[in-house]
């Protein structure tokens, strides 16, 4: 189960409706050990819909997901029964997410909120999961910001809490939502900085994001998600450069477009 | 004026009523608050059963008065069948159910106020419902509802004084009591008013205090 030639994270033809409106459209996905992917696409493109899914966080209603080779989230498939709880934690137990609205526990400081499944889930004792939770708080570069509480951190520290929090648990495969959008720009980097890192240290994670520089730079992968497909699969530099895909293209362009206010500048006389 | 001499003879008795009066609250009280959550999750229960039976809890024991609620749980129970509950029982019974409601109300919108973000971080780091409950739900609704809280707390422990119907020697009853024997009707009923007050300035003082600690980390 374990074998490299295994994807860590397989999709097969995953659907998911919200009603009569089909967001997932039969997207297939396959991901690696240690590959990074990145998801992009405009809003409404269901990115968002197919990372919470791979969470089962949105129940998807057609195809398989699995992790590790194991179902995620159905006991079966035909017909869909939901598998347990404790079925489903324990598919689960080898992701972990990070959210565009970090969602720390705010009455809880920041070593608390690393700690709390530690004990409450893993079973470890206080004064285990609090060495744990340090050493998680030191890797993400809050050592020192162990006793302050979410309201009391920038964004960008809290959102680098909430990364340290989803590590303790030592999933084998990370997935952020948008994990810089919600941060004021200068904060992005040293969030950016820190799931880097973590690309480069060998961890799997499939990245919701607009940070196409991020994209072109981490990913071994980028995706192109377009209505509910992933329409346009790929190396950044096939993606970012070679794209041939007209939508991708009009993507891109808007893209660049917005980061590009300098070259109106310069070539308006002062 | 103020006879002097019949209020300190007055005062033990009073003393101990104070002990009833505080004991049948704070039970009753602590019942509530179970009763509270509880009901709160069932009004917020994706199941429709549990939503319903909620709601009609709400609707049973917010709706008829205490004091009819009180008449009925010690009168008219045991005369279908179940066994007779001492008057203090009653009390905390009656006093557990009506609050329970109105926490119950409070807490709905507590448990509201919280980003559903923060439940599917705890879902996903494997923290089952009951410990969601009681480690990330309840301690921070809680922080955001002790006002109201506070306000309930208060309005029980004076509902409390009706009690005195089902017999239960509380302050209530005690300065009926004493008023009768000693005629001193407005001195015993200003006295009885001052140790409400003595219960429950405290009680919002400490209300206060805790609001300003726990503001510090929320």
């Amino acid at each position: 189960m374990n074998d490299v030639t295994t994807p860590i994270l397989t999709l097969r033809n995953v659907g998911k409706r919200f009603g009569t409106n089909q967001v997932l459209k039969g997207v297939d996905l396959d991901v690696q050990r240690s590959e990074v992917v990145c998801l992009i696409g405009p809003s409404g493109s269901g990115k968002s819909t197919l990372l919470r899914s791979m969470a089962f966080l949105e129940e998807y209603d057609e195809g398989e997901i699995h992790i590790n080779g194991q179902l995620l989230g159905w006991q079966s498939i035909s017909p869909r029964r939901r598998a347990s709880r404790s079925r489903l934690n324990q598919v689960r137990s080898s992701l972990g997410m990070v959210f565009q609205q970090f969602n720390l526990w705010p009455h809880m400081s920041a070593l608390g909120n690393v700690c709390e499944a530690l004990v409450r889930v893993k079973g470890l004792t206080r004064s285990d999961a609090e060495r744990k939770g340090r050493a998680m708080l030191d890797k993400v570069g809050l050592a020192e910001k162990a006793d302050a509480f979410p309201a009391q951190l920038s964004g960008g520290q809290q959102q680098r809490v909430a990364i340290a929090r989803a590590l303790a648990m030592e999933p084998s495969l990370m997935l952020f939502d948008e994990p810089t959008s919600a941060l004021d720009p200068e904060l992005v980097g040293e969030v950016l900085q820190v799931m880097k890192q973590l690309a480069a240290d060998g961890m799997t994670m499939v990245v919701v994001t607009h940070e196409m520089g991020f994209a072109a730079q981490v990913a071994d992968t980028v995706a192109f998600l377009d209505g509910g497909h992933i329409v346009a699969k790929g190396a950044p530099r096939d993606i970012f450069h070679d794209t041939e895909h007209p939508r991708l293209q009009q993507f891109l362009q808007n893209y660049l477009d917005r980061n590009a206010f300098w070259q109106d500048l310069k070539e308006t006389p002062a | 004026m103020f006879d002097w001499p019949t209020f300190l003879e007055s005062l033990p008795l009073m003393a101990q009523a104070l002990v009833v009066t505080l004991q049948t609250s704070l039970v009753g009280l602590a019942f509530g608050f179970v009763i509270g959550i509880a009901v709160a999750s069932m009004r917020l229960s994706p199941t429709p059963l549990l939503r319903r039976l909620g709601g009609a809890y709400i609707f049973v024991f917010r709706g008829v008065p205490l004091l009819v609620q009180l008449l009925f749980i010690y009168y008219l129970l045991p005369r279908i069948g179940l066994p007779n509950i001492p008057p203090i029982g009653a009390a905390i019974i009656g006093l557990a159910l009506a609050s329970g409601a109105y926490i119950a109300e409070i807490f709905r919108g507590g448990f509201l106020a919280i980003p559903h973000g923060q439940l599917e971080a705890a879902n996903l780091l494997g923290l089952s419902p009951w410990q969601t409950l009681t480690r990330i739900k309840v301690p921070q609704a809680i922080r955001l509802t002790l006002p109201a809280l506070v306000n309930e707390m208060i309005l029980l422990i004076k509902a409390s004084s009706l009690v005195s119907v089902v017999g239960l020697a509380d302050l209530t009853r005690v300065a009926q009591n004493l008023a009768a024997s000693n005629y001193l009707f407005l001195q015993t009923y200003l006295v009885l008013a001052l140790f409400y007050c003595l219960i429950n300035i405290p009680l919002a003082g400490l209300g206060s205090l805790l609001e300003r600690r726990l503001g510090r980390s929320a």
